[in-house]
């Protein structure tokens, strides 16, 4: 009975592999450390300075980040309140659908489990793909992305890059052209360094606001599955003693 | 003072003894149930099913109370669960992570039948009524997904509901009386709520307890497949049978300590489990107007959507998938051979059998991926072995070469 045992094993387990490899675009890969606090906390700074004016986080509650940060109600007021909400508030903001759609094409996503629904590589790898497309109405565009309606709201950081082209030709001779790389041609404040450090703190922000609770379910699990493990020692001695006077 | 306290126990029992049969019922399904004293591994998934079911149903009955089932607010309420009701996380992915595993464990109880022919007489009832649950439970899984009201549960709900709509004649109004409005909306999303936390879970509870009768009236069969009830001692207690309580209570409970240690370790530490138990898709809040690329249902369900999509005819894939359940229903009457349990069986079931599991986990691989020709072919042969297994089992079955079955049950 062992092999299906192994099989049955395969059938609940192994998918996980699978879907792990999912569209053909390469991503970068973020390496998101939920225990830095520090860096959640850049990010939220970061992320009612450039995309909390736009885009909401109505599902969260500035409070929540004051508890899970160990923010006071004041540092809360002065570093993350921008809009005159209070502590208890959702993260709304006051941007109308009807503008949304008429300044950028489109309604403004909610950005509360943005990284649940997209993934974290994605966010990391989509908000380093902006480059220069004269054609696009906020004149850049994504690799990422294509045809994004959100402007390069970061781009006073990371200056303003613009694609290496190349021409790839297939066996039939018809001419494709890939974007292989990024070439800076005008500088921000960060060098390429800082600013995906940065992207990276914002990031890991955007992590813990689409599953704050995943900071307790971390710390809790441990104890959890320790009980368990003592359980089923008694457990199973006691079973043991039992059945001693089965035959 | 202890010896006491026991009197006064004593004599609570014996004053509801004769106002309700307490000690009748301790006795007929405990302590004087008869068990066969060789149950495995595999007989640990009828408690873990029923542990399971009352998990679903106590962090449900909390869920019910943040919850809000309308089109509107459903996907805010799951997010405030998570976020501003107190250990609200941990009873939602209870609940999330129980639906799987309630599934994982009902495959691998439903495997047991087929490796020991628990589903041979005199079990066959016992056997459509586990069958029916499992309709019922499928039915329960698909109207709970579509509660988040993200856009796997929309879109899901959608194409499912959607084949009903392939039913010659009746098909359109059919389906738009399931939905109770032209696409998947509010309407639905409040009936498949009334249905997820009322309906279907009565129906559950009612039809566990008539398995459990059924179960408990024939006994239970074991890894050998023969029935320890035709050797019993003078007091009439099976020779190869042991009380189910203290022996199989305190078996039972190392198997569930165990598999709460699984279940813990997916809840704490990958309740998306790779996005197979929570879809990325899904935290997205439900939008009509945008069809997702790629349409699954949760893995539970693949190996079936599988065949749907195998047959190139919508109404006959329909009729395929139903047809896929259909057979397991029929097994009692399919399979002819003289003996129950694999262990004697010939070569011809356990070839079958293993033809059956790989083609059960192929479709469920398949009923994931973009129907693309090669795997559209494999969904092909896959459906038709499966289908083999089952309508080729009155022959090979009795034509299998089996071993001697002992009087008395073996232990390993």
């Amino acid at each position: 009975m062992r092999p299906l045992i192994l099989v049955m094993f395969f059938v609940v387990f192994l998918p996980v592999q699978v879907l792990a490899s999912g569209g053909n675009l390469k991503l970068d890969a973020a390496n998101i450390q939920l225990d830095d606090r520090e860096a959640i906390k850049r990010g939220a700074k970061l992320f009612v300075n450039y995309c909390l004016n736009c885009h909401s986080a109505s599902l969260m509650r500035y409070s929540r980040i004051g508890q899970d940060l160990e923010m006071s109600n004041e540092e809360l007021g002065n570093q993350l309140i921008k809009t005159g909400a209070k502590v208890g508030d959702l993260m709304r903001v006051s941007i109308a659908p009807q503008d949304a759609k008429r300044w950028f094409g489109t309604a403004v996503p909610d950005l509360s489990v943005i990284a649940r629904a997209r993934g974290v590589d994605w966010l990391y790898t989509y908000l380093r793909s902006f480059y220069r497309d004269d054609s696009r109405p906020w004149g850049v565009n994504n690799t990422v992305f294509k045809d994004v309606g959100m402007p390069h709201v970061l781009w006073e950081l990371q200056g303003l890059q613009e694609p290496i082209i190349e021409t790839h030709k297939d066996a039939e001779g018809n001419e494709t052209e890939v974007i292989t790389g990024f070439k800076l041609i005008q500088k921000g404040k960060l060098d390429p360094a800082e600013y995906d450090a940065t992207v990276h703190d914002l990031v890991t922000f955007l992590a813990y606001l689409s599953e704050p609770s995943k900071l307790q379910r971390l710390a809790l699990g441990k104890w959890v599955l320790l009980f368990l493990a003592v359980f089923f020692v008694l457990v199973y001695l006691l079973k043991k003693e039992y059945w001693r006077d089965v035959h | 003072m202890f010896e006491k306290i026991t009197h006064r126990l004593v004599d609570l029992r014996d004053w509801a003894d004769e106002r309700f049969p307490v000690m009748e019922f301790w006795q007929a399904h405990l302590s004087k149930y008869y068990a066969p004293k060789n149950f495995n591994f595999w007989y640990y998934f009828g408690s873990l099913a029923m542990l399971v079911l009352v998990i679903q149903i106590l962090t449900g009955i909390f869920l019910t109370m943040n919850y809000k089932p309308t089109a509107g607010t459903a996907f805010a309420s799951v997010e405030y669960i998570m976020r501003d009701v107190n250990w609200g996380w941990l009873i939602r992915y209870m609940h999330s992570t129980g639906a799987s595993f309630f599934f994982v464990v009902i495959y691998l109880h439903m495997f047991r039948a087929l490796l020991y022919g628990s589903y041979r007489g005199p079990r066959e009832l016992l056997w459509l009524f586990g069958m029916f649950l499992f309709v019922l439970l499928m039915a329960e899984a698909f109207m709970g997904y579509l509660l988040p009201w993200g856009q796997m549960s929309f879109w899901g709900a959608q194409v499912i509901i959607s084949l009903f709509g392939a039913i010659p004649y009746i098909g359109d109004d059919l389906s738009l009386w399931i939905r109770g409005d032209y696409v998947v909306a509010d309407a639905t999303l409040n009936r498949f709520f009334a249905f997820h936390v009322i309906a279907v879970p009565l129906l559950l509870i009612g039809l566990v307890m008539f398995h459990l009768i059924a179960l408990h009236s024939v006994g239970s069969n074991n890894p050998d497949g023969i029935e320890i009830k035709k050797l019993k001692d003078e007091n009439g207690v099976p020779l190869d049978g042991i009380p189910f309580h203290p022996y199989y209570t305190v078996k039972d409970i190392v198997g569930v300590v165990a598999f709460l240690m699984v279940f813990a370790t997916v809840i704490f530490y990958a309740p998306e489990m790779g996005g197979w138990f929570l879809e990325k898709d899904n935290f997205v809040p439900a939008d009509p107007l945008k069809t997702p690329e790629h349409i699954a249902p949760l893995w539970y369900f693949t190996p079936f959507y599988a065949i749907l999509r195998a047959v190139p005819d919508k109404f006959l894939g329909v009729v395929a998938m139903g047809a896929a359940i259909v057979m397991l229903f029929l097994l009692p009457w399919l399979d002819r051979s003289p003996v129950k349990s694999i262990r004697y069986r010939g070569i011809w079931f356990k070839s079958a059998l293993t033809v059956f599991v790989v083609s059960f986990i192929g479709l469920a691989y398949l009923g994931t991926v973009p129907a693309t020709p090669v795997a559209t072919l494999f969904s092909r042969v896959f459906s038709i072995l499966y289908f083999a297994f089952f309508l080729l089992m009155p022959f090979y079955s009795r034509w299998d070469k089996t071993k001697p079955v002992p009087e008395r049950v073996t232990v390993k």
